[in-house]
C-alpha cells in the first residue's frame, strides 16, 4: 500500500522586518494508516507542519515543497476550491481550544451538521441520526439535549469532545490533532485519547497528534518526529523515547518533573537567549 | 504560627454553591497543594482568599488576620495571586515597568523604581525587559513578570494557580525552579493550584484532594510519591497522571 501522506523538504517561510524566516527548515516525513506524534516547544514549528497540510498558512506566509502528497494527490497544485473539497472530508484537523473553535452563536446541532452539509447532500432525518450517532460515539450523554445547546453552555471537555465529533462524522482519512487535549483535565484527557484511538482503529485513519507534552505522545502514538527551530533533531518509535539519543530530547524528558520527584532543582535547556 | 487558616468555608456564585464546608490550615513557610478535576471548586477556593470570589461565608485568616469578603489593603500586602496564563493576566498595554509600579501606587509605597528592579533581578529577568511590552517578551518571561508583580509588595503567602500549565515542559521547569528558590530565599508560603501530581511532587510538602466543592482528602508529599494515597477519588487520579509510571 501506498504512503497516506507524503511530505518532502517543507519549507515554510515568513516575512519579517529583519528578512525572511523559516519556521519549518526543510521537513520531509512519509506517514501510512499510523499514530504519529510531533512533539516540540512553542516556536519548534510544529503546528505550522500540521496547518501547511491543510494549506491553513495565508500570505504573507509561503509554503514550499519538493513533495506533498496525500493519497496520490498533489495538495500544493490544488486550487482552492479543490482544496476546499479535501479540507474536512479527506483531511481534518482538531483544534486546541474549543471555546475559540466552536462558533459561538450556532447550536452544537447546526455546527455538526453544517460540518456534514458541506461534503454531502442528506435528509433532515438522516442528518440528526448521523449527528446523534456520532455524539454518542464521543460519549456525550444525552445527545438529543446537547444538540439544541450552544457552545458556552457546555464544559470545555465536552466542547473538545462536540470538536471531534464535528471534525470526525464526514470520515476523513487522516486526522491532524494539534494539541487536542491540552485544554482539558487529566482524566478528561484520557477519555478523548481514547475516543480518537478507537476511531482511528476502528476506521483505519491515519492520524498526527501535534503536541508539547512528551509523555502523552509517548503513551500514545506509534512514532514520534521531536521538532525543534523548524527542524527534526530526532525520530523514533514511540516506546524508545525512553531512550531518546539527541541532547535536546533528553534535555526535554529530564526537565518533565516526576510524581516521585526527589531531585532538588530541574535540569532546564540551554538557550541562546540570556535569560527566557 | 499557621499562615492560612480556613474554616467551614462555602463559596457561592450567584445561586449555586461550589463550595461545601472547607477547612484547612496551612503553617508558615509551608507549600500546600490544591489538585482535583476543573469544577472541583479548587480554583474558586483561591479566589475567595484573594478577594476577587466575595460571596461566602465562614472564616478565612491569614496570620492570625481575619479577612472580610471584598477589598482588603491590609490582607492583599501580605497575600497576593499569580494566575495561569500569562498570556491573559497581563495587560498589553502596559510595560514590565508599568505593571510592577502599579501595586507600589495601589499601596502608596513610596519609591524611585530600586525596588522594580530588585524584584526584576530576583525573579531572574534582565534589566532590558524593563522597558517591553508583553507581547515582546515569551511566556516564561511574562509569567516571570506575573510573579514579580506578585512578590513586590513582599507578601508572605502566595496563591499559585496552576503557575505552569499555560507553559512548555522546559520553561515549566525553569518557572518550578525559580518558585522553589524564591520559596528557600524569602521564607513564603505557598498554596498552589494544579492538576499535575508531578508538580505537586517536586514543589508541595502536602497536599487535598478536592472533588465535587469538597475536600475527599489531605496528604503529604511523601504519601504522594509512594502512591499511598487513601481515597478512591485520589487514587484515580494518580493512575491517569501521564507521568505515572506505566
Amino acid at each position: 500500500m501506498s504512503a497516506l501522506l507524503e511530505i518532502e523538504n517543507l519549507r515554510v517561510t515568513f516575512p519579517t522586518a529583519r528578512g525572511p524566516v523559516d519556521v519549518v527548515k526543510g521537513l520531509s516525513l512519509t506517514l501510512g494508516r499510523e499514530r504519529l506524534g510531533i512533539v516540540g516547544e512553542s516556536g519548534s514549528g510544529k503546528s505550522m507542519t500540521g496547518r501547511s497540510i491543510l494549506r491553513l498558512i495565508r500570505a504573507p506566509g509561503k509554503v514550499t515543497a519538493d513533495k506533498l502528497r496525500f493519497d496520490g494527490i498533489d495538495l500544493l497544485a490544488q486550487s482552492d476550491r479543490q482544496m476546499r473539497a479535501i479540507r474536512g472530508a479527506r483531511i481534518s484537523m482538531v483544534m486546541q481550544d474549543p471555546k475559540y473553535s466552536l462558533n459561538p452563536v450556532m447550536t452544537i446541532g447546526a455546527q455538526i451538521a453544517e460540518a456534514l452539509l458541506t461534503h454531502q447532500k442528506l435528509g433532515r432525518t438522516d442528518i440528526r441520526g448521523r449527528t446523534l450517532a456520532m455524539l454518542e460515539a464521543v460519549r456525550i450523554n444525552d445527545p438529543a439535549r446537547v444538540l439544541g445547546l450552544y457552545p458556552h453552555e457546555v464544559s470545555g471537555g465536552m466542547g473538545q469532545r462536540i470538536m471531534i465529533a464535528m471534525m470526525l462524522i464526514p470520515e476523513p482519512d487522516l486526522l491532524i490533532a494539534d494539541e487536542p487535549t491540552s485544554a482539558l483535565d487529566v482524566s478528561v484527557q484520557a477519555q478523548v485519547l481514547e475516543i480518537i484511538d478507537d476511531l482511528v482503529k476502528r476506521k483505519g485513519m491515519g492520524l498526527i497528534l501535534v503536541s508539547h507534552d512528551l509523555d502523552l505522545v509517548s503513551g500514545y502514538c506509534d512514532r514520534i518526529l521531536v521538532m525543534r527551530a523548524g527542524e527534526v533533531v530526532e525520530e523514533c518509535i514511540a516506546s524508545e523515547l525512553r531512550n531518546a539519543k539527541h541532547p535536546y530530547t533528553r534535555g526535554l524528558l529530564a526537565a518533565i518533573p516526576r510524581l516521585d520527584e526527589d531531585r532538588e532543582e530541574l535540569p532546564v535547556l540551554q538557550r541562546d537567549e540570556a535569560s527566557t | 504560627m499557621s499562615a492560612l487558616t480556613i474554616e467551614n468555608l462555602d463559596i457561592c456564585y450567584g445561586e449555586s454553591k461550589v463550595t461545601h464546608d472547607i477547612n484547612l490550615s496551612v503553617a508558615e513557610g509551608e507549600s500546600f497543594a490544591l489538585v482535583g478535576e476543573s469544577g472541583s471548586g479548587k480554583t474558586t477556593v483561591l479566589r475567595a482568599i484573594a478577594g476577587i470570589a466575595t460571596s461566602w461565608t465562614g472564616s478565612i485568616t491569614a496570620f492570625g488576620q481575619a479577612r472580610s469578603p471584598g477589598i482588603d489593603r491590609g490582607f492583599a500586602r501580605q497575600c497576593q495571586m499569580v494566575f495561569q496564563d500569562p498570556y491573559g493576566s497581563l495587560h498589553p498595554r502596559k510595560t514590565v515597568d508599568a505593571t510592577l509600579s502599579e501595586p507600589l501606587a495601589i499601596h502608596g509605597i513610596a519609591d524611585n523604581g530600586e525596588r522594580v528592579d530588585e524584584v526584576m533581578q530576583s525573579v531572574g529577568l534582565d534589566r532590558r525587559f524593563r522597558f517591553r511590552f508583553p507581547h515582546q517578551l515569551s511566556g516564561g518571561q511574562r509569567q516571570r513578570v506575573a510573579i514579580a508583580r506578585a512578590l513586590i509588595l513582599r507578601p508572605k503567602l502566595l496563591l499559585l494557580d496552576e503557575p505552569t500549565s499555560a507553559l512548555d515542559v522546559s520553561v515549566q521547569a525553569e518557572i518550578l525552579n525559580l518558585l522553589k528558590r524564591l520559596r528557600r530565599e524569602q521564607g513564603l508560603t505557598y498554596l498552589m493550584v494544579t492538576h499535575n501530581l508531578a508538580v505537586v511532587s517536586f514543589l508541595c510538602d502536602r497536599l487535598a484532594v478536592m472533588r465535587h466543592g469538597r475536600i475527599v482528602e489531605v496528604a503529604s508529599a511523601d504519601q504522594l510519591k509512594r502512591g499511598a494515597l487513601e481515597d478512591p477519588y485520589s487514587r484515580e487520579l494518580i493512575q491517569f497522571s501521564p507521568s505515572h509510571p506505566a
